[in-house]
């Protein structure tokens, strides 16, 4: 794994963070005061901090530092989280999520209204007396992250590290260095509380060692006999003399751990003491970088003063026996570590970790792979069924069943397969709630966005594709549906407007309601509207559904003026495309002063149908059964001409369009005699039934959806291809497409060369 | 033989870049996602050194560094505080825990294995 992958790593941990954190705001802004929400509130923002403090992404870390001290101060029940605090810190989160989309996909962020809000989080923060010292560190423009980081306590010279001499003589240790480096002396006396948290005084002297040249000298005169002696308490202390020309503050960082548990005094010498009659000669050491557990042969001890080179290797054997002398004294502290036993396990979990996150990163690929073989094996078992039926006429009972099983299994299987992929559609109904808040914000509205059933769940590339579309609808809703606050009011309605997003599953689909309870469609203008834009004909005797429906009509607009945030020319038509690209429907009803409700029915998987398989003009075609509501035989009786060439059927009382598939594909062209077919009854979205003729089902069967639109082109009328049990290809129906065209809007000419490929 | 880290973090992208700076620094790393988790995975993990994280869910960092402390075997091994919080007040609390030193985030290899040295033989 390299940064760029662990990079990938931190943008979707970030995005699971944004979501939890704006969940958490939400839910404190209903009243929630729960301290584990608090809490995971903070969490969230300050995990995106410490990853994007990693990566260097500064804008991020500066944001979200001031954001996460404003979060402290409500942890801490400094700051009251109320409404007005909420909002701020709810506009924080978008800030965040598009710094953090910045940091990822380049681009830039509105700087001005990041500078406001970190204005305003720093406000909120200084509006409390005991919040002022959190909120100092920062600057009031861009608060650079650095403060943040350079605290780091951590020294950063070298990582070699040297056995440390001691003498244990009670003799004063002696600076012997001649250099003109300013001298120090350091008084360490630690307490039994700097063993116990797992400090080391040895490995302290080491690294002091690496600060200057030292000479060091243990006192020992508060060890007690043995049979009086606590092997975990301290009983030594240290004095050490170091010439050093980093300065006191570099002695001091080395002590930085361990500070609080030892009594430590560092003073500068004024001049280096020279003395003479040392009894024992300070043990040398070497600042030069070895590898850990240094051989003691390679020790190139520097001589102090007077020795030269020639000593080296003596003082180096004398430096590692008494560093292992010093290693035994320090033992005193007693079992701090055991010997550690490399245990399998622990190997195994660190490889499982590793490859653990290896697994995520490549999921998804694996999965889409999964998914396609598995619809190749749906196809391939069908085609083994279908060749074994063909080809066994006296009935093998044991491989027929064992067939069977083998569909049972290939079907379970497949239903496993696709449930890896199902998602909540939590993450997109909570990108929801910004659009809503920000379009509340640029529109002066009050609007408040319920959100249910977010934990339905729907294949991942239904969810992708889903964001778009609704995000569109949400605008809508909220631009032109709900009304001002002053017009509620003046309604009499709550000057807070309401919008709700529904998912539920409903018979094998996911149906998402988008309710407002604003003003509803306003079928008079809809319909003038209509009437101006040359859609309708003035004198188009429609119904009230009908009229709703207009809406998704190309080119339709009903805003007054487009604003900017519905408006850009893209209409409803628009979503209304990508809801069908999806094999979905939309439908509308409304209600003047009331609102609108806005459904989708959406499959819950692009990768697998059910479908029945019909005859059309020789043609082997596939129409999706969640669009059939009945299949039926036509009497002679029930179908009735009407205008020039169009034919009714009448269906317990009332009249229904018949529409022959194989006329409108151009599969033929003469219309076919009803009454020799079949046909299926299907609802088709923009409300009203239409009875689909067809030659003859074949069955119904789970199919696996081949994209035309990848594989060859897009074809109006067809929704996509499939491969049926014996192997031939199969176009699957656009039952919607169909229903328009039979409406006037007649397919496209290159229909025919469909039918003829 | 290899060193082994035990590191607690509730963060997936630190976690990854936990392992990846102290595998290539030749240490032999074991994870864990929050305190629970580590005390958890402490016998069996059996570290020469702790490196934990403060905020987290279920248990913090605080309680983890106790729970550790508490335990007869580990008591007096290295524990170091990764985190970003550097005030005084953090730092004070994690050593009242019983944390051995800290490193602040974010951390660059260097100084996450430079302290780990620091407190390790």
């Amino acid at each position: 794994m390299d940064m760029n992958e662990i990079k990938e790593i931190f943008f979707q941990e970030c995005e699971e963070q944004l979501a939890e954190l704006e969940s958490g705001l939400l839910k404190l802004n209903d009243g929630d005061r729960d301290p584990e929400t608090v809490n995971a509130v903070f969490r969230a923002v300050h995990s995106i901090k410490g990853g994007a403090g990693a990566f260097g992404l500064d804008d991020l870390v500066a944001f979200a530092h001031v954001f996460e001290t404003t979060l402290d101060c409500v942890r801490s029940n400094k700051l009251e989280p109320t409404p007005d605090v909420l909002k701020v810190m709810l506009k924080s989160a978008d800030v965040l999520a598009d710094l953090t989309n910045a940091a990822r996909d380049g681009g830039s962020v509105d700087e001005s209204r990041s500078r406001a809000l970190v204005k305003e989080l720093e406000a909120l923060a200084n509006g409390q007396p005991l919040s002022q010292a959190a909120a100092a560190p920062e600057a009031p423009a861009a608060p650079a992250p650095a403060p943040v980081a350079a605290a780091a306590p951590a020294p950063t010279d070298s990582s070699g590290f040297q056995p440390i001499p001691f003498s244990f003589d009670d003799f004063p240790a002696v600076e012997e260095e001649a250099k003109d480096l300013p001298a120090y002396e350091v008084l360490f006396k630690p307490r039994s509380d700097l063993y116990a948290k797992g400090n080391d005084a040895a490995l302290l002297l080491r690294d002091l060692s690496r600060v200057g040249e030292m000479t060091i000298f243990c006192n020992m005169d508060s060890l007690p006999t043995l049979d009086k002696l606590d092997p975990e308490a301290a009983y030594f202390h240290w004095v050490i003399s170091i010439a050093t020309d980093k300065g006191e503050d570099a002695i001091r960082t080395v002590f930085e751990f361990a500070e609080w548990d030892c009594d430590l005094q560092v003073k500068p010498i004024a001049e280096a003491i020279v003395s003479e009659d040392q009894p024992m000669v300070p043990v040398p050491f070497d600042l030069s970088i070895l590898d850990e557990e240094p051989a003691p042969a390679e020790v190139k001890a520097e001589a102090p003063a007077p020795s030269p080179a020639a000593e080296t290797v003596a003082a180096a054997e004398t430096a590692t026996a008494v560093m292992n002398a010093v290693n035994n004294a320090v033992a005193a502290k007693a079992e701090k570590k055991e010997a550690p036993a490399a245990s399998a396990a622990a190997a195994n979990a660190a490889a499982a970790a590793a490859a653990n996150n290896a697994a995520g990163m490549a999921q998804t690929i694996r999965v889409d792979r999964l998914i396609n073989l598995v619809g190749e094996l749906v196809i391939n078992q069908a085609m083994l069924s279908q060749s074994v039926i063909e080809n066994d006429n006296n009935g093998a009972s044991s491989i027929n069943m064992g067939l069977e099983e083998l569909q049972q299994l290939t079907r379970e299987i497949q239903d496993s397969v696709m449930a890896i992929r199902a998602q909540p559609v939590k993450p997109v109904f909570q990108r929801m709630s910004r659009i809503v808040r920000e379009i509340a914000d640029m529109t002066g509205k009050s609007i408040r966005l319920i959100t249910e059933g977010e934990n339905t769940e729907v294949d991942k590339t239904v969810i992708d594709k889903l964001a778009e579309p609704l995000t569109h609808m949400i605008r809508n809703a909220v631009d032109h549906g709900v009304e001002t606050p002053e017009k509620r009011i003046a309604l009499g309605k709550n000057p807070e407007g309401t919008v709700r997003l529904t998912a539920k599953h409903r018979s094998g689909r996911i149906l998402i309601e988008l309710a407002d309870d604003g003003a509803g469609i306003n079928r008079e203008r809809v319909r003038q509207k209509a009437i101006d834009k040359d859609l309708i004909n003035p004198d188009a005797n429609l119904s009230d559904e009908e009229i709703d429906n207009l809406i998704f009509l190309p080119g339709f607009s009903t805003a007054e003026k487009l604003s900017d945030i519905s408006g850009r020319g893209v209409g409803m038509d628009v979503v209304k495309r990508s809801i069908q690209a999806l094999g979905g429907r939309i439908n509308i009803s409304s209600k003047p002063g009331h609102g609108s409700v806005f459904t989708m029915s959406l499959p819950l998987t692009l990768a697998v149908l059910d479908g029945m398989v019909v005859t059309v003009a020789g043609q082997t075609l596939v129409v999706p059964l969640t669009a059939i509501v009945e299949t039926l035989q036509p009497e002679p009786a029930a179908i009735h001409s009407f205008g020039a060439n169009q034919r009714l059927i009448s269906i317990r009382n009332s009249f229904c369009p018949l529409v022959d598939v194989g006329r409108i594909l151009n599969f033929r062209s003469t219309q076919a005699n009803p009454v020799d077919g079949v046909a299926l009854l299907v609802e088709s979205e923009g409300g009203g039934q239409r009875a689909l003729m067809v030659d003859a089902i074949q069955g119904q069967r789970q199919v696996v959806i081949k994209s035309l639109e990848a594989n060859y082109t897009h074809v109006p009328g067809i929704a996509a291809a499939t491969i049926l049990g014996d192997g031939r290809v199969a176009l699957i129906l656009d039952v919607d497409a169909v229903v328009a065209a039979s409406r006037g809007q007649s397919l496209k000419p290159e229909m025919a060369y469909a039918s003829a490929g | 033989m290899k060193k082994k880290v035990l590191t607690v973090d509730d963060s997936r992208t630190i976690r990854n870049m936990l392992l990846v700076t102290l595998n290539n620094a030749g240490f032999e790393t074991i994870q864990a996602e929050d305190g629970v988790e580590g005390l958890e995975v402490l016998e069996e993990a059996n570290p020469d050194v702790i490196v934990t994280d403060i905020n987290m869910p279920r248990l913090d960092g605080f309680g983890f560094i106790e729970g550790v402390r508490r335990n007869e075997k580990y008591r007096a091994i290295p524990i170091l505080v990764l985190t970003t919080e550097s005030d005084a007040e953090k730092k004070n609390r994690a050593r009242q825990a019983g944390a051995t030193g800290w490193i602040v985030k974010p951390f660059d290899p260097t100084k996450l294995i430079d302290a780990i040295e620091r407190v390790t033989a």
